[in-house]
């Protein structure tokens, strides 16, 4: 899909787009990411203190964040695969549903690792279906992916009923799998502990922070880091992921150069299902009792694909991304509204900071309406108690339109998203 | 005209074999007799309310697909129907149920409210696409699921919800805002407000058809470069486009609210706008195809209930739902396809039996016929080719 439509860009993704000169960096990206990563965590420490909320860093709240974030992450490096092919992939949600229900099978026959198998293929199929509609067939990749939401729900919900229902006698839910053991970086972990329970400024909240990381950490958890870095090695470091790519930015060039478009793809957007499967079966052995369920996946495709925008369409991006909506709710089942309330603090701190900056960069009218937010959610933070329970779950969406209204015009998709390619067509 | 319509209707036809074919070979894996399983559905058409149930059923659809539809005429892809139509619903509710008025002025307030209320949740995205360059599929998937967070929180019971029964809902509308349907005794009873999706059918075809906008409309989806050319301001086709579909989604719960439920309740039904998407993608934005689709996606949905008598998952209904979807989607594009090289031939043919004209002067002289898309074979619309 054209994150940003320009109008006037013909459709038939010879789009010569004139990129203007690269902006000068004072910083190497990493470093832009750490000082990122670093702000983050200083506002959070600041608000927690503030306003007496400690579970806004606790370690429990880490955990159920890196929880919560995983299956939105691999769903995020679906979308990822997907679209540096040029392929639009809003399947991701159903594919994601049909690898709830192949990681709930496999479990049931084979254990934690055959469910991750299972879930993966599961989602495959369903990323190979978007791709003999999308590549082969060339239709409309929106529409495909809507039809396979359709039939992701449609599949999970026929197989659950025939196969589910004689053993756990719900049709809507699968009995419980087995999950995988958990470990914990020891003694670290406990250290950590001890340092976050003396309440110390600062270094009571880094601690809490990083011990949710290393503490009751699954090997699904590993998976997921080991797949975004070998993702980003894939696609940015290796032939293979140029080829891929140049595919998303522009086919046309990459056939005549020889690269064979439709196969790459394929790779990619069958990929994509594979990663939205085990996003799903992410989803089953991260909930407990690990089972499948009808509706568990409760729009983290989308959310993902969200979380992908987000990052910019680059796995750093995505990661912070995943992180974003995984604290957001990971900080409500752990805490609750009026924890999340506080973090409309944080917000306005943020404002704070971006106010000084647009006035650093005399930037009068963006400096004026960052302070006018500031001061108004400041007022919304001083008048209410917490936040209507019923939004809370939707903190990431409306978080991902207000990105997208702000950032909208700095994002950069792969050129040739979401259009359809034919072999042979630049000739 | 024969040949038109044998592309439009051969595609559908083949594209339900087919998943008909694939549901069977599904229910013989599954061992049930899949020509049992058939005979089941036809036959619950004939059982008690089922054959009023599926028109009253067709007729929500309906609308749900022509407002997605508009949206689609201009490849705009309104995801959104879900969440307006969710909005449209309650406010509706809320507003209908707070005062009384004479009967058919109060119904008409609702619709209306309804309307508004649909095309106001449809304002934002349109808001952001022509302002911001938000990409309206993604805004609008956000917005859909705000729209259920929006609706949970006008539902509480401090500030619009009634515990009744055991069951939370708005305050119930006055008698005189409700649309009486007609009743055919132990059969059930048609919706009212069938006429209503009559009428926006009925509507949309002028509208797209017969209008200046509707041409407009049309043009900015086929080429937004000619249309824009041709003096169409883009951007307020956008932002029409989009709240009049919103308008239209949120009438969708008006059949179901005004002639059976009278107020929104907790168990409100959810889905009808994915169902509109699909249900469009089977009409190619035609007003009679999407009416045979929507009937077709009500006929399965309602008879699917007498497949648990004959021990199959009534599940299966979905399965053949989203794969008579995705072929027909396919089907299309194939007919498309060939379509094309068929007049690629036949031009070519043409201009190889003229008696060696300069190839410039027959160009010029006979522009290649045919509809505007077969000079875009890579235009990626969703309902390209064979439309009038």
């Amino acid at each position: 899909m054209t994150m940003v439509d320009v109008p006037g860009t013909p459709s038939t993704g010879g789009a010569v787009t004139m990129t203007p000169p690269p902006r000068r960096r004072v910083l190497p990206g990493w470093a832009v990411y750490v000082i990122g990563i670093g702000l983050v965590v200083v506002m959070l420490a600041t608000t927690s203190y503030l306003t007496g909320k400690p579970a806004l860093t606790s370690s429990s709240t880490m955990q159920n964040t890196v929880l919560l974030a995983l299956p939105i992450l691999l769903a995020g490096l679906g979308g990822l695969w997907a679209e540096r092919a040029g392929v639009v992939n809003i399947g991701l949600e159903g594919m994601m549903i049909m690898g709830t229900w192949g990681a709930a099978w496999g479990g049931l026959h084979g254990g934690p690792w055959m469910a991750v198998l299972c879930g993966m293929i599961g989602g495959a199929l369903g990323g190979a279906v978007h791709a003999v509609a999308t590549v082969t067939f060339g239709v409309n990749q929106i529409v495909s992916g809507v039809a396979i939401n359709l039939l992701g729900a449609g599949i999970a919900k026929y197989l659950s009923t025939l196969i589910f229902f004689p053993l756990s006698s719900n049709p809507r839910e699968s009995p419980s799998v087995e999950r995988f053991d958990t470990f914990s970086a020891q003694p670290f972990s406990d250290w950590l502990l001890d340092l976050e329970r003396e309440q110390r400024v600062g270094i009571s909240d880094v601690a809490g922070l990083l011990r949710g990381m290393i503490t009751g950490v699954s090997p699904m958890v590993m998976i997921s880091v080991v797949l975004l870095v070998g993702s980003f090695f894939v696609l940015w470091h290796t032939r293979f992921g140029l080829r891929l790519r140049s595919c998303g930015e522009n086919p046309i060039a990459a056939e005549s150069l020889g690269v064979n478009v439709y196969l790459h793809k394929y790779i990619a957007v069958v990929a994509s299902g594979g990663f939205a499967g085990l996003g799903g079966a992410a989803l089953v052995l991260g909930s407990n009792p690990a089972i499948y369920a009808e509706g568990q996946t409760g729009g983290r495709g989308f959310i993902g694909l969200a979380a992908m925008i987000f990052g910019n369409w680059r796995p750093g991006g995505l990661l912070a991304g995943a992180g974003l909506f995984g604290y957001a709710d990971g900080l409500r089942l752990s805490a609750g509204a009026t924890t999340v309330h506080a973090l409309l603090y944080g917000a306005v701190l943020i404002l704070g900071l971006a106010v000084l900056w647009q006035l650093y960069k005399r930037r009068w009218v963006g400096a004026g309406t960052a302070a006018l937010a500031a001061v108004g959610l400041y007022v919304i933070y001083l008048y209410t108690e917490e936040l209507p329970r019923e939004f809370l779950p939707y903190t990431p969406h409306i978080i991902t339109l207000v990105v997208l209204a702000l950032a909208a015009q700095r994002l950069r998709m792969p050129a040739a998203d979401g259009i359809v390619y034919r072999r042979g067509s630049g000739a | 005209m024969i040949a038109r319509l044998r592309g439009t209707v051969v595609a559908p036809l083949l594209a339900i074999v087919f998943s008909a074919l694939l549901c069977a070979v599904a229910l013989i894996i599954s061992g049930a007799n899949p020509a049992s399983a058939m005979a089941a559905m036809v036959r619950q058409v004939g059982q008690s309310t089922v054959a009023v149930d599926i028109l009253n059923g067709a007729a929500v659809y309906y609308i749900a697909a022509l407002a997605v539809a508009i949206g689609f005429q201009m490849n705009l892809f309104n995801i959104g129907v879900e969440g307006q139509y969710r909005i449209g619903a309650i406010i509706a509710a809320i507003v209908g149920g707070a005062f009384v008025l004479p009967p058919v002025l109060h119904a008409l307030v609702i619709v209306i409210v309804a309307a508004l209320a649909g095309a106001g949740w449809a304002a934002l995205p349109a808001f952001l696409k022509v302002t911001r360059g938000v990409n309206e599929v993604i805004s609008t998937i956000m917005m859909n699921a705000i729209a259920f967070g929006v609706a949970a929180w006008l539902m509480r019971r401090d500030n619009f919800g009634q515990l009744i029964g055991n069951n939370v809902t708005t305050k119930p509308i006055a008698e005189s805002g409700w649309v009486p349907g007609l009743s055919l005794g132990s059969r059930g009873t048609i919706f009212g407000l069938v006429l209503l999706a009559v009428a926006l059918g009925i509507g949309y075809g002028f509208l797209m058809n017969r209008t200046r906008f509707g041409f407009e409309l049309r043009a900015s989806g086929e080429s937004p470069t000619a249309a824009s050319a041709g003096g169409v301001n883009a951007k307020k086709m956008v932002v029409i486009a989009m709240l009049l579909s919103g308008a239209v989604a949120g009438l969708i719960a008006m059949p179901e609210i005004l002639g059976r439920d009278h107020a929104y309740t907790l168990n409100f039904a959810q889905g009808y706008g994915l169902t509109g998407i699909a249900i469009t993608l089977l009409g190619r934005n035609h007003p009679v195809g999407i009416a045979f689709g929507a009937l077709l996606w009500a006929f399965l949905d309602k008879s699917a209930l007498a497949l648990d008598n004959v021990g199959v998952p009534r599940e299966i209904a979905l399965i053949m739902q989203g794969s008579i979807v995705i072929s027909v989607v396919i089907a299309y594009e194939i007919v498309r396809r060939v379509e094309l090289t068929a007049e690629q031939r036949r031009v070519g043919r043409q201009l190889g039996t003229a008696e060696a004209p300069a190839p410039a002067t027959v160009t010029a002289g006979a522009p290649p016929p045919g509809p505007p898309d077969a000079a875009a074979p890579s235009d990626d619309r969703p309902d390209s080719g064979g439309r009038a």
